[in-house]
């Protein structure tokens, strides 16, 4: 089912059935500091009405990539290399004019904090039918009559008054559902949700996820969640990537990653999480050390200075050689299927309770 | 006013080795309403935020009290006022058999040592401009404390405890990682050797690997030094893990209180049900737990509802809801110290329901839908 391993086992004959797919993708940030790595050879594909799920730790380059795949980062003091193929289409080498065209129309973004990404100089209205107006020549009374559907459909309630209202008259969680009203105003194939629910209380966040279920259950979007939460991506998403220092270090559908879990880190991330039905006496077990710097990543594996493994594999192929990740079901470690196994079932897998 | 009940004396972590112990940390109908003034020429208090509005609870020597609720609901004001940053509106705050609701700052001073605070923020709880060493002596400095070897022994004492070098004394806050500068604060709080942490959502700016060694740092502080918590956060899974009993509130009030065996597993009012329900689990296969989705978001703190707070977004509300308020009580069935305020209490059970709880009308909408379609 999971397209990952379909076009990943022959990319070139097959990658035009992902709806989006990403090649070798390396984004650069020159800083006084040096460069900054941000995403450091990264592939990924998401189907047509599937949900990809990207978790990982801040400076992971989540965001980063999914920035460069709508073409937000400024061109001229940023290195991409890499394709972004979405529908057929090469993004990263398109001028800023098809971009423009492509932008809230056929991909929309959801940020994370919607006070900074609502404008408070324009009604909520406004905002909403601006991209309507843009993409598909509507007239100001049809994109109105859009925007008070669209609202209607994320729950604002009284839309039609709603509608010339400034983003700080509502609450945080109307805000957040704004902006989901926002990016579905031209149906868009592709839907990038950057944290959506972050800022966002437990019950909000409980009935905004759903929404987004609900949502692309009508509209068939193909999303790309982005959460630091793997409780929030266990509860969204279908196929997960699991990022670390600007690499996918696993990845796998939803249920392979969090049930068997075969890199260390995403070990580390899931045996430090408390759970609100596991063993109350069971310490928590956490990643020792800090994400590295990601202007001098270490050399190797960027996770060995945190790893509690690397001790198994020999020669210091940890530290010496960066790990591959392998098409499909895979994790970039040096450690052996059968060594992953063991440790999972023996040391891993009862912490997990 | 009706929600004048305490809670039962003998409760306390583990009731067999607490019971009968005094606490040491009793607050009763605290309040706490920020004024509104508005007007022109002359301002006038127009109303009140009413931030805290009559809560009670009780912390034992060496017990954590989790608190939890959502953003507004006045568990950080709470945390301010038992810390007596902030002097309550009208209650009473009790620290070992004293009353410091309305203390002086001289009266305070010896209290205040005994009370500290540990922030959510580690990059601006610090500052910027002192070496490691100068912000954890200077607790002691302020309270002229010379404990035996020196205060710069103490600190590297302090620095080793909580898992940071030594020889960092003379760093400054910039050279550490946001973990690593929580454990600083973490270290500030211990320079008086405190009977009482108030430690406000410590965690929750930190990355989800760099959490759990906060955690279980806190939790060995408790377990070695016998230090009492008022653990405020707002994830529902870390205060489990971190608290003996715990406290649920909303909207300025506590709705239910309970060792936390009984509040994660038989919680009885609605808004505990639905919070547990809302928390999103690795656990793949969740099928059996019950599904409550509320509509909208928190009401205003200014014109909070009438009577039972939670009655605007209760599915088991009824008339007698909006006119009288539920006292915090312990309903027949429950465990000795678990309270709630509710007319109309759930079952206690988290299991899935026959039909789901969905208040949310676009998500019911769309639900109905799909399921027709």
């Amino acid at each position: 089912m999971s397209t990952l391993t379909k076009t990943e086992d022959t990319p070139a004959a097959t990658a035009p059935e992902a709806f989006l797919s990403v090649r070798d993708l390396r984004v650069r940030f020159s800083t006084e500091d040096g460069i900054v790595k941000a995403v450091d050879g990264l592939s990924f594909d998401v189907e047509r009405g599937k949900t990809l799920g990207i978790v990982g730790e801040s400076g992971s380059g989540k965001s980063v990539t999914n920035l460069t795949v709508l073409g937000l980062h400024n061109r001229k003091t940023t290195d991409i290399q890499g394709e972004i193929i979405l529908d057929g289409q090469e993004l990263n080498s398109a001028p800023e004019r098809e971009m423009e065209k492509l932008r809230g129309n056929k991909a929309a973004m959801i940020f994370q904090d919607p006070l900074t990404a609502l404008s408070p100089y324009y009604t909520v209205g406004r905002q909403l039918s601006e991209p309507f107006m843009k993409h598909r020549g509507a007239s100001k009374k049809e994109a109105r009559d859009r925007a008070i559907e669209m609202l209607t459909k994320v729950g604002i309630p009284q839309p039609q008054t709603r509608f010339d209202d400034y983003p700080h008259q509502f609450s945080g969680g109307m805000r957040q559902r704004a902006m989901i009203a926002m990016a579905l105003m031209c149906d868009p194939e592709l839907l990038i949700a950057d944290e959506p629910t972050t800022a966002l209380d437990v019950t909000v966040q409980a009935q905004i996820l759903d929404l987004l279920k609900d949502l692309q259950q009508e509209f068939g979007s193909a999303i790309i969640f982005i959460t630091h939460d793997l409780g929030v991506i266990a509860n969204m998403a279908d196929d997960l990537l699991v990022m670390y220092a600007g690499r996918a270090v696993e990845r796998g559908t939803v249920r392979e990653v969090l049930q068997t879990p075969s890199h260390p880190y995403t070990w580390g991330l899931l045996s430090s999480m408390p759970r609100l039905t596991g063993d109350i006496d069971e310490e928590l077990v956490p990643i020792p050390g800090s994400p590295p710097s990601l202007l001098n990543p270490p050399s190797g594996c960027p996770f060995n200075p945190r790893c509690a493994y690397s001790g198994h594999v020999a020669d210091s192929l940890c530290t010496t050689e960066r790990p591959p990740l392998a098409p499909g079901r895979a994790a970039a470690c040096h450690l052996t299927a059968g060594q992953k196994q063991t440790i999972f079932v023996n040391e891993i897998k009862p912490r997990l309770g | 006013m009706s929600n004048n009940v305490t809670l039962p004396e003998q409760q306390g972590p583990e009731a067999g080795t607490a019971a009968t112990r005094e606490p040491l940390l009793a607050v009763e109908n605290m309040k706490m309403h920020f004024p509104i003034y508005g007007g022109f020429p002359i301002k006038r208090k127009v109303g009140a935020v009413r931030a805290v509005d009559g809560v009670d609870f009780q912390v034992f020597p060496g017990e954590s009290l989790g608190l939890v609720g959502e953003s507004g609901c006045g568990k950080s004001t709470t945390g301010r006022m038992v810390t007596r940053l902030l002097e309550p509106t009208a209650g009473k705050i009790t620290y070992s058999g004293r009353d410091i609701t309305h203390a002086k700052r001289r009266e305070l001073a010896p209290i205040r040592s005994e009370i500290q605070m540990i922030f959510q923020d580690p990059y601006s709880s610090l500052n910027p401009r002192q070496t490691v060493g100068t912000i954890i002596k200077s607790p002691m400095e302020i309270n002229g404390i010379n404990p035996p070897g020196g205060r710069e022994k103490k600190v590297r004492e302090l620095l080793e405890l909580v898992g940071l070098n030594p020889e960092h004394y003379n760093r400054f806050p910039h050279e550490f990682s946001g973990g690593q500068r929580q454990r600083i604060g973490v270290a500030r709080a211990l320079a008086l050797e405190p009977k009482l942490i108030v430690a406000d959502e410590p965690v929750s700016a930190l990355d989800v690997s760099i959490q759990a060694q906060v955690v279980n740092l806190l939790q060995k502080v408790q377990d070695e030094l016998g230090i009492a918590f008022l653990f405020i956060a707002h994830d529902l899974a870390i205060v489990r893990h971190f608290s003996h009993r715990v406290a649920v509130m909303y909207l300025g009030k506590i709705v239910e209180v309970a060792d936390r065996e009984s509040l994660y597993t038989r919680p009885r009012h609605p808004y505990t049900h639905a919070l547990l329900s809302a928390v999103p689990e690795v656990d793949l296969d969740t099928e059996h737990k019950e599904r409550i989705r509320l509509a909208g978001d928190v009401p205003s703190p200014i014109s909070p509802p009438s009577g039972c707070r939670f009655r605007t977004r209760c599915w088991k509300a009824q008339d007698k809801c909006a006119t009288d308020e539920p006292p915090l009580v312990q309903i027949s069935g429950n465990k000795e110290g678990h309270l709630t305020a509710c007319h109309f209490p759930e079952a206690p059970s988290i299991e899935a329901r026959v039909e789901d709880v969905v208040m949310d009308p676009a998500l019911a909408a769309l639900e109905k839908d799909h399921t027709e379609g």
